[in-house]
């Protein structure tokens, strides 16, 4: 495949329809009647910089029989994605430099996306006692994002002085907002559903009272704070307020907050459980609006794969999570676009460009223009599918299988490097 | 029908049906030889995950009175501690030929995921899950309380314009979720009454009357039945409630809350009973409670449904 090639008639976000050449990683030329050996015609075809996911469980290592960097990757390249920020709770937990550049080397080695390995905030996730932050944003990783996520940093003193350190080095706190005292045995969100199901409640005051007392901390040491994906009405509210305030918080939601309720839950079917749970009509609607309006600044997938075994058993038993790379782009289509509310462009920022500056990615995320990095997605955006169960990823608990949802991505473009072509995942990543 | 996993699997007539077979099978309970051919050469396993000797006995006398050939499957503790999954379980049982399998699980949902996997072919009766339902228990109770009613001239009847408090942890009680569904088909109206610490905190979607106080319902409202619940053990040390004898003395029934209840009006308790907390001796033993007489008759609706759904001349569309 040639390293030199122009994209025919894409259409850009803004609605223009416009020729884009690539060389060696790069975008050389935007405009009308470009040439070079190879032509694409892509005719139809909505071209945005390529995605850039804050929040994916790529498992690896420790839990290789859920997921790896190679198959998360891949399965995060045919959603259109081009990086990931890979979660800190593997075994062992990436709380080292050593884990995080075993991750970013595993990444490079795969080659189907850029590898940014999140480091955990304290050792082992336990929230006692802080990680060596320093260590892993100064080792070849450069860790820039910290996160226990999968558990709250919930000692106050502990997220006061995470949220301070990790300025010396302009990170930042992800923070997986739930206070674990109310939410001892929880199984799915506190309300109507949970009442007549007898499932033990999750409340939303959990996950509020958190980022409430967050958005605090990060006011008065003045730092840089991010919530993890935001499922409740009231947390849209805490921060509006925050930002109106002047706090440098910014706030992800994942695709399937976006459409799935608690009502589903009714099944008792497993692949619907997932931490933050599944929340309700009104909660949906909310984090859809904050997500047109900018309160919410990305849409974060929470990529969380499983074994069969782990899904195939009661709901007690079930683990949370499901996956979400794959049909990301198909949900932030049917909110922004199909709802008539919102644009490309909008969807370029939340699933590229806000993400990569929240990160701190600096070859991520740029526009489409002349000198950025090929980093490009192309979506039909006529097209719908139908969910299957089969993805890249090692794992199947996709909750969307038998949905019809908007968009399908036909090419991935990595540093110029075709990962994903019509469709198809490349037979081997970028070297 | 196949599968009785929620209450709100019977609609009206069904439940009525089952609850006029109970009073057949209650006529062959009261015989010498109290035995009927009806399951002979079927499998029923009794699988249970959670301890309960009485819903387990209960079970199984039913299934023996109906001849049917009877394995008790005690799995004590969740699948993950055990080692052995729900579904390992299942396809075992389904190898080994059972035709029912009675579920008792910890985990609300599991009867359900038995009965939609496709792990097992079997009908699938739900004998309480988590704290979520417990079906049968409900027919009992509204078995129990159409006969203190009606007598001899029960069958064909439901319950219509009775009054029934559910007092206790509701919260976390199968027994009410079940009940709650049953006594509205049946035509019953239902209050809760509870401290709010133990009640749903949004009850919405209930249809029930929700009340904190017992002695305002009993002044207030003409009950004709109040169900008392049991307290876990494991509520009393979780801040629900500040001591046991609080509780006891806002939301227990006694001698003196017995009196104020009119004289048809009778008292019932799924059992075990915790003496001197939810309920006291003079009200347990009195003439009004129904405590054994629930025993009795969960046999024979335990028979009742075995029967509606295992019986092979039944149209599978009627019940």
């Amino acid at each position: 495949m040639s390293s030199n090639f122009v994209l025919k008639n894409v259409t850009l976000a803004a609605g223009d329809t416009k020729d884009i050449q690539v060389s060696d990683g790069l975008i050389v030329a935007v405009g009308a009647d470009l040439a070079a050996d190879e032509m694409i015609d892509c005719t139809g075809l909505v071209a945005l910089p390529g995605f850039v996911d804050l929040h994916t469980h790529l498992r690896e290592p420790g839990f290789e029989q859920s997921e790896t960097v190679l198959t998360g990757t891949q399965s995060a390249a045919l959603g259109g994605f081009t990086a990931v920020h890979a979660m800190a709770n593997t075994m062992p937990v990436a709380d080292t430099a050593g884990v995080v550049e075993q991750v970013a080397s595993l990444g490079i080695e795969a080659g189907y996306a850029e590898v940014f390995p999140i480091g955990a905030v304290t050792i082992g996730l336990e929230g006692k006692q802080l990680a060596e932050l320093g260590a892993m944003a100064n080792s070849k990783a450069q860790v820039k994002v910290f996160s226990d996520d999968g558990k709250c940093v919930h000692d106050p003193v502990i997220m006061r002085r995470a949220l301070e350190y990790v300025k010396a080095f302009d990170g930042v706190i992800a923070q997986h907002a739930q206070e674990p005292r109310l939410t001892e045995g929880a199984q799915m969100h506190e309300g109507a559903v949970s009442a007549e199901l007898g499932l033990t409640g999750w409340p939303s005051v959990a996950e509020e009272s958190i980022i409430a007392r967050d958005v605090l901390l990060a006011e008065h040491v003045d730092s840089r704070i991010h919530i993890c994906h935001l499922s409740t009405a009231g947390s849209v509210e805490i921060i509006r307020w925050a930002k109106a305030r002047g706090i440098k918080v910014t706030a992800e939601v994942t695709p399937h907050h976006l459409l799935l309720t608690d009502e589903l839950v009714r099944s008792y079917d497993s692949v619907y459980k997932v931490n933050p749970p599944l929340r309700t009509e009104e909660d949906v609607e909310a984090l859809r609006e904050a997500l047109i309006d900018g309160t919410i600044d990305i849409i974060a997938t929470d990529h969380a794969p499983h074994p069969i075994e782990s899904k195939d058993c009661e709901w007690n038993a079930a683990a949370f999570g499901m996956l979400g790379l794959e049909t990301a782009a198909s949900i932030a289509q049917d909110v922004l676009i199909e709802s008539g509310k919102s644009s490309w462009t909008r969807l370029a920022e939340v699933l590229s460009s806000a993400p990569a500056r929240i990160g701190g990615d600096d070859n991520q995320g740029q526009m489409i223009q002349t000198g950025s990095v090929a980093n490009i997605v192309l979506i039909d955006p006529k097209a719908t599918r139908k969910v299957v169960a089969d993805s890249a990823s090692k794992s199947k608990n996709s909750p969307y299988v038998g949905l019809e949802l908007p968009g399908r991505v036909v090419h991935t473009i990595f540093k110029g490097y075709f990962t994903v072509r019509d469709a198809q995942l490349a037979q081997r990543g970028r070297h | 029908m196949k599968n009785l996993l929620s209450a709100a699997d019977l609609n009206r007539e069904s439940a009525i049906e089952i609850l006029d077979i109970a009073e057949e099978m209650a006529g062959v309970n009261d015989r010498d030889i109290k035995k009927l051919p009806t399951l002979r050469g079927k499998t029923v396993v009794n699988l249970f995950f959670e301890d309960s000797t009485r819903t387990r006995i209960s079970f199984e006398l039913a299934e023996k009175r109906l001849s049917a050939d009877v394995i008790n499957f005690t799995a004590k503790g969740s699948s993950v501690s055990k080692g052995e999954s729900l579904k390992d379980t299942a396809q075992t049982l389904e190898a080994m030929g059972a035709d029912a399998v009675v579920i008792r699980h910890p985990s609300s949902g599991a009867a359900q995921i038995l009965a939609h996997s496709g792990w097992i072919q079997g009908s699938i009766i739900n004998a309480g899950d988590g704290t979520h339902e417990h079906p049968t228990q409900a027919l009992l109770d509204a078995y129990t309380i159409r006969k203190r009613f009606h007598g001899s001239d029960s069958v064909g009847k439901g319950l219509d314009g009775v009054k029934v408090a559910i007092v206790g942890d509701i919260l976390h009680s199968r027994v009410a979720r079940s009940n709650l569904l049953l006594l509205n088909r049946l035509g019953a109206e239902v209050h809760f009454v509870a401290p709010p610490t133990l009640l749903p905190s949004n009850p919405s979607n209930l249809n029930a009357e929700v009340h904190f106080s017992l002695d305002e319902i009993l002044s207030e409202i003409d009950l004709d039945v109040v169900m008392m619940l049991r307290i876990q053990s494991e509520r009393m040390n979780a801040s629900y409630f500040p001591s046991e004898r609080e509780y006891s003395r806002i939301w227990g029934f006694n001698a003196h809350r017995l009196s104020k209840l009119k004289d048809s009006a009778i008292v019932m308790h799924p059992g075990p009973m915790n003496r001197g907390l939810e309920i006291d001796a003079v009200t347990a033993d009195s003439k009004q409670s129904t405590v054994l007489e629930q025993v009795t008759n969960g046999v024979s609706v335990r028979m009742a449904v075995l029967y509606a759904l295992l019986s092979g001349e039944r149209n599978a569309d009627v019940i």
